[in-house]
């Protein structure tokens, strides 16, 4: 059986978007003036982090 | 390089402060690289496992893998510091300088590659020529990719504990550790899949980077404005932003080169010469499940490559374009001891400029990750070439199946204790490092030659591709030897040494006709050598390993263009003319 690699890499991404909107509710906006011209991307990018997880859960999920 | 191991991260540096939620996510993402090689060990049960990925990978995980080995640090930061340094024109690097050899090695050799017994290139060699072909190319490919795993391991200790503070053997130690355990226990399936993951993350960790640069500095015109203005300073009006319009001669543009040095030398020897027989590379199509998915391998693996000039040239390009609008207060770009900007911190400085704790995490995991791959793709590589070209071969030829596998695991921990050596080395040997780099120069420049005879030509001998190659290596020495990039004194390194004939705008223009003499050198060796010996392999023995003697591949009825590598490959070409004009 070998192992369908979208599921480790659909779990990794997932919880890297998790850990990043988490963070972007938490965090300081001073932070994004700062860097990411007043834009969240935590929270942004966070949520396409965890979306790809999610699609690449729901693919290697559809397979079987 | 001296003096940067030791710097710390005081004035003019570069420097990042992590939050507890950059640990966070640099811990998660080490966690599943060793948890994947962890999981994938259950499918290692014979060498051909380990080594080979038992040849049962879909096309588009080896060709992610295929282009996440070469999606290195080098690949990463170097072609940053290209673009803030030679501007578009960079992407020569992949629109002439990959993307024609990508679809060459997939729809002309991979069917030998694959469809012969050759479990690696240098194995093909034996089976075409002779075994002291083969192992010339394994010995110095062994050497080479400790060599270059060893640098990876040594700039990504240098780049942390510049940036970061973090202690320099302690990065060796754990990015080695790291790559170790995940090789080591899951082969080159593990290494593989961590490419495929390492692929997505520097995807999606840099894109971000790309977006902020450019609304930062008023979208792609703004950014056209701004480099414009740089080149002004130059003396080059508009050749920052222009791939193909000053390439008339070699004092028009940045790079130093004229277009027929560049399309012969980097278009043809040099990019030829490593996408079509480097092991590196080769061996991830090699893991493919059957003939179409490793002919397709390296054609789904340029549809990305065509596209990166986006996601690593571009950072340059805004850094430098910030650089000229504001300074050092606009981005914390710093000084190089010639005046000009150090492009190598490119990445580091814009990482510090536009990601927050959280993505600037995301952003060092992503530089991370392309480190390893590098380490990774090199350690597999010479694990797999040590232990069948060079241990099977001479040492135990009768060796079972579950002692190459230990042999392999072993040789994996040699290739990274000698990788490490080797990154100590260049702390203290700056200049030997440089002359082993010219040293693999002269090897591997010529190398494309016997591979284009062998596989096209069957009168091509042993003897004939042995002794081209010498040839080849000869005329390379012989070339820099009587040759000087300007503004440099003679020496071994620079050239020069034999009596100086012509001098080059650039280095890089020396380096490039130097891979066109190696390359004219070998092959003509190689052709009238092999006419004057006899041909020391019959029709049958070369059936499977020559053009002329091998089944052409057919197509499955019916199926969809991009499922069959001739539309797929010229599908990909015509993408690429059309990059080259849009941005020419």
């Amino acid at each position: 059986m070998q192992l369908d690699i979208r599921l480790p890499m659909g779990l990794l991404f997932l919880l890297l978007g998790i850990i990043l909107v988490t963070y972007g509710f938490v965090s300081d906006p001073a932070i994004y003036v700062k860097h990411s011209l007043g834009q969240n991307v935590n929270l942004l990018w966070g949520a396409i982090f965890a979306l790809f997880g999610g699609a690449m859960l729901f693919l290697s999920r559809k397979k079987k | 390089m001296s003096g940067g191991a030791g710097a710390s991260a005081g004035a003019g540096q570069v420097a990042l402060e992590l939050a507890t939620v950059d640990y966070l996510i640099l811990a998660s993402y080490f966690i599943f690289v060793i948890a994947i090689g962890w999981v994938v060990r259950r499918q290692m049960k014979t060498s051909k496992d380990f080594f080979e990925s038992g040849r049962s990978l879909p096309a588009w995980i080896c060709a992610l893998g295929f282009i996440g080995a070469n999606l290195g640090a080098q690949e990463v930061m170097g072609m940053a510091a290209s673009g803030a340094k030679y501007g578009i024109a960079t992407s020569h690097f992949y629109w002439v300088g990959a993307i024609p050899a990508m679809v060459f090695v997939g729809l002309f050799m991979m069917p030998f590659y694959y469809g012969s017994k050759a479990r690696s290139v240098p194995e093909y060699l034996k089976l075409r020529f002779d075994e002291k072909t083969r192992t010339f190319n394994a010995l110095s490919f062994a050497v080479m990719t400790v060599f270059s795993s060893g640098i990876s391991m040594f700039a990504l200790a240098k780049l942390l504990n510049a940036i970061l503070g973090w202690n320099f053997d302690a990065c060796i130690f754990f990015s080695s550790l790291i790559v170790l355990i995940y090789i080591y226990t899951g082969g080159l399936t593990s290494a593989i899949y961590n490419e495929v993951l390492q692929f997505f993350l520097i995807v999606l960790g840099f894109l971000p980077l790309v977006i902020l640069g450019l609304q930062d500095i008023g979208g792609w015109d703004g950014l056209m404005t701004n480099l414009d203005a740089y080149s002004a300073t130059k003396g080059m009006p508009g050749a920052w932003s222009s791939s193909w319009a000053h390439m008339g001669t070699p004092t028009a543009n940045p790079i130093g080169i004229e277009w027929f040095g560049l399309v012969a030398g980097l278009g043809f020897v040099l990019s030829f010469g490593y996408w079509c027989t480097d092991f590196l590379v080769i061996q991830r199509a090699m893991a493919a499940k059957d003939m179409n998915a490793a002919r397709r391998t390296p054609l789904l693996a340029a549809i990305p490559k065509m596209l990166f000039p986006a996601l690593v040239i571009l950072p340059g390009m805004l850094a430098i374009a910030l650089y000229h609008k504001g300074g050092t207060a606009n981005i914390p770009l710093p000084m190089g001891a010639d005046g000009n900007p150090d492009y190598n911190m490119v990445v580091p400085a814009m990482l510090a400029k536009y990601f927050p704790n959280g993505m600037l995490g995301i952003g060092l995991t992503a530089l991370m990750a392309s480190f390893m791959s590098g380490m990774a793709g090199n350690v597999t590589a010479f694990n797999t070439v040590w232990t069948y070209d060079l241990y099977q071969r001479w040492f135990k030829p009768n060796a079972d199946d579950a002692h190459l596998i230990k042999v392999g695991r072993l040789t994996t921990v040699v290739g990274l204790l000698l990788s490490a050596c080797c990154a100590y080395a260049a702390t203290k040997f700056n200049n030997i490092m440089d002359m082993l780099q010219l040293v693999f120069g002269f090897v591997n420049a010529p190398l494309f030659a016997i591979f284009l005879l062998g596989m096209f030509w069957r009168r091509a001998t042993g003897h004939g591709a042995f002794f081209g190659l010498l040839i080849g290596t000869l005329a390379a020495m012989v070339f820099q030897g009587s040759t000087l990039p300007v503004g440099e004194s003679v020496s071994l390194l620079k050239g020069g040494w034999l009596g100086v004939q012509h001098t080059f705008v650039s280095s890089m223009a020396q380096n490039f006709w130097m891979a066109i003499f190696a390359f004219s050198g070998c092959f003509l060796g190689t052709l009238f050598i092999s006419l004057a010996t006899k041909p020391n392999r019959t029709d049958d023995e070369l059936r499977g390993l020559v053009y002329s003697l091998t089944e052409k591949q057919t197509d499955v009825p019916g199926s969809a263009w991009y499922a069959r590598p001739m539309p797929l490959g010229l599908a990909v070409l015509a993408a690429t003319l059309v990059l080259n004009i849009i941005f020419w």
